[in-house]
């Protein structure tokens, strides 16, 4: 089977590769999109703005409450159905995950702003920088450190959770192994391939956060 | 000579409970003001107005003869009212150098070797040439604040303000601090200092404005105010501080 297995694998190579590229590239645009917005969430709650703290709290309060397959369906058949407004499915997973993630980014990013001594905002407007120039040259830099492992998470999480596309029609790595699996019925050797797919895409991630953790330990 | 910093009036409440109560002051150039009071009544507040990391809420606060408020472009007095805090605030991230050169740099946008230069002959005058490339973390508690005086000292100020920058610092290193405050003192810059050192309050000051709940209670010369103080709270004031000071030995068991 071990033969047959492998022989599988090197077979379906290119549709797994095209999947695996998917799949990737829908996690990338996720992570990219929920990094942006989980900075602007983060500082948009530690600027002391009561109205944009509110709003905030209530994004991610939706986001927390409803599950993100919900949230996909919404937006693949709610917003044709509401708007008239059609969104292709890459799209529409890649929003997805990158709102849902700018919530779980957002909040790590805010819990590691409020750890900061508040002096440290003090100190860095005392010598004239803006309140957005504190952010980009004192606090977040300050921050980085600790916000590293819990941003880490979210991105693997983004990852994982990226196959609720197959639900609304992408082909994805993991769409293609079932297509494989009703072909050939070899259920073990793509499981396992999808095994090791989600684990080498992930664990470089947490290599990666440990070594900008030992960095920034200045 | 002219007026540097002028409150009329000025007020400040946080929510309903207020903390200064129609302070009047004015601070010549060259001045060195030491403001004094129990704890609690308003002198780091009064300070954080000055330059803008709080906003009255009634009377007046003039800069260089112009009026400031909620609107002004702080940004630009900051600039020339440096502050240096309690507990140092030097930034962990950056060497000792980028935590100076960062205002002169990225909000004056000065050339970068003029404003390193200037920084390496600040560190000298403070006894830490040496320090330039050392961490935050590597240093003593009195190194550190003589590193933030540096840094507030980078921009140009035309007014320093000192919030007790000695009092998170162990006893051998008030010195070093205190040292470098006398030297700017000395140098002829208009200095606003909130300290419970006394001996050093009496050795710097101009002028003694002694503070008690939100209110300027008396202003003298420190001569007048240390060995005659005018008003019952000041006396109680300066009792306290004596007592430790001249607290008689235990007998011995
Ligand atoms: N951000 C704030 N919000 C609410 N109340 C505040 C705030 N900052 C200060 N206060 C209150 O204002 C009063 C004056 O505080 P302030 O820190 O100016 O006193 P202080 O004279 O510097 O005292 P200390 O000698 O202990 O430093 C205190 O009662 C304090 O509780
Ligand atoms: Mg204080």
């Amino acid at each position: 089977m071990a033969t047959s297995g492998f022989e599988l694998l090197w077979q379906t190579a290119p549709q797994l590769a095209t999947g695996a590229g998917r799949t990737l590239a829908i996690s990338a645009c996720g992570i990219a999109l929920a990094t942006v917005l989980g900075l602007a969430y983060g500082i948009g709650r530690t600027l002391g703005i009561a109205w944009l703290d509110r709003s905030l709290r209530v994004y991610l309060a939706a986001w927390r409450a409803i599950p993100v397959l919900v949230w996909l369906y919404l937006f693949f058949f709610g917003l044709p159905m509401f708007l008239g407004l059609s969104v292709p499915a890459f799209a529409c997973v890649v929003c997805v995950l990158g709102l849902w993630g700018a919530s779980e980014v957002g909040e790590v990013v805010r819990g590691a702003l409020r750890s900061l001594p508040a002096g440290q905002r003090d100190a860095a407007l005392a010598i004239g920088l803006g309140r957005l120039q504190a952010y980009a040259w004192v606090l977040l830099p300050l921050a980085r450190k600790r916000m590293t492992p819990g941003v880490i998470n979210v991105y693997t999480r983004i990852i994982k959770t990226s196959s609720l596309a197959v639900l609304i029609g992408v082909v994805d790595v993991t769409k293609i192994a079932q297509q494989i699996i009703e072909r050939t019925y070899a259920s073990v050797t793509l499981y396992s391939f999808l095994f090791v797919f989600f684990f080498l895409a992930c664990y470089p991630l947490s290599v990666l956060s440990r070594r900008l953790e030992q960095r920034w330990s200045h | 000579m002219s007026d540097v910093i002028e409150l009329r009036g000025f007020s400040k409440h946080f929510g309903a409970h207020p903390v200064l109560n129609g302070i009047d002051l004015a601070v010549r150039q060259g001045e060195v003001v030491v403001i004094l009071g129990p704890s609690g009544c308003g002198k780091s507040t009064l300070l954080r107005c000055l330059n803008g990391l709080e906003q009255g809420s009634a009377g007046e606060l003039r800069f260089n003869g112009e009026r400031l408020d909620a609107r002004s472009d702080w940004r630009a007095v900051r600039q020339q009212v440096g502050m240096v805090f309690q507990s140092y605030q030097l930034f962990g991230h950056l060497r000792v150098l980028d935590n100076i050169l960062l205002g002169p740099l990225r909000v004056q946008k000065r050339a970068p070797q003029e404003a390193q230069a200037q920084a390496l002959a600040l560190l000298e005058r403070v006894g830490l040439a040496d320090k330039a490339l050392a961490w935050p973390r590597e240093l003593s508690g009195g190194q550190q604040q003589r590193i933030a005086i540096v840094r507030a000292l980078c921009m140009n100020p035309k007014v320093m303000l000192f919030d007790e920058v000695t009092a998170a610092l162990d006893p051998e290193m008030v010195k070093e601090v205190l040292e470098v405050i006398l030297d700017l003192a000395e140098a002829g810059m208009t200095l606003l200092i909130v300290t419970h050192e006394m001996a050093f309050a009496r050795a710097v000051a101009d002028r003694i404005v002694f503070m008690d709940g939100g209110r300027i209670a008396e202003q003298s010369p420190p001569e007048a105010f240390f060995s005659n103080p005018q008003t019952a709270r000041a006396q109680q004031f300066l009792e306290r501080f004596s007592y430790v000071e001249n607290l008689p030995r235990r007998k011995a068991s």
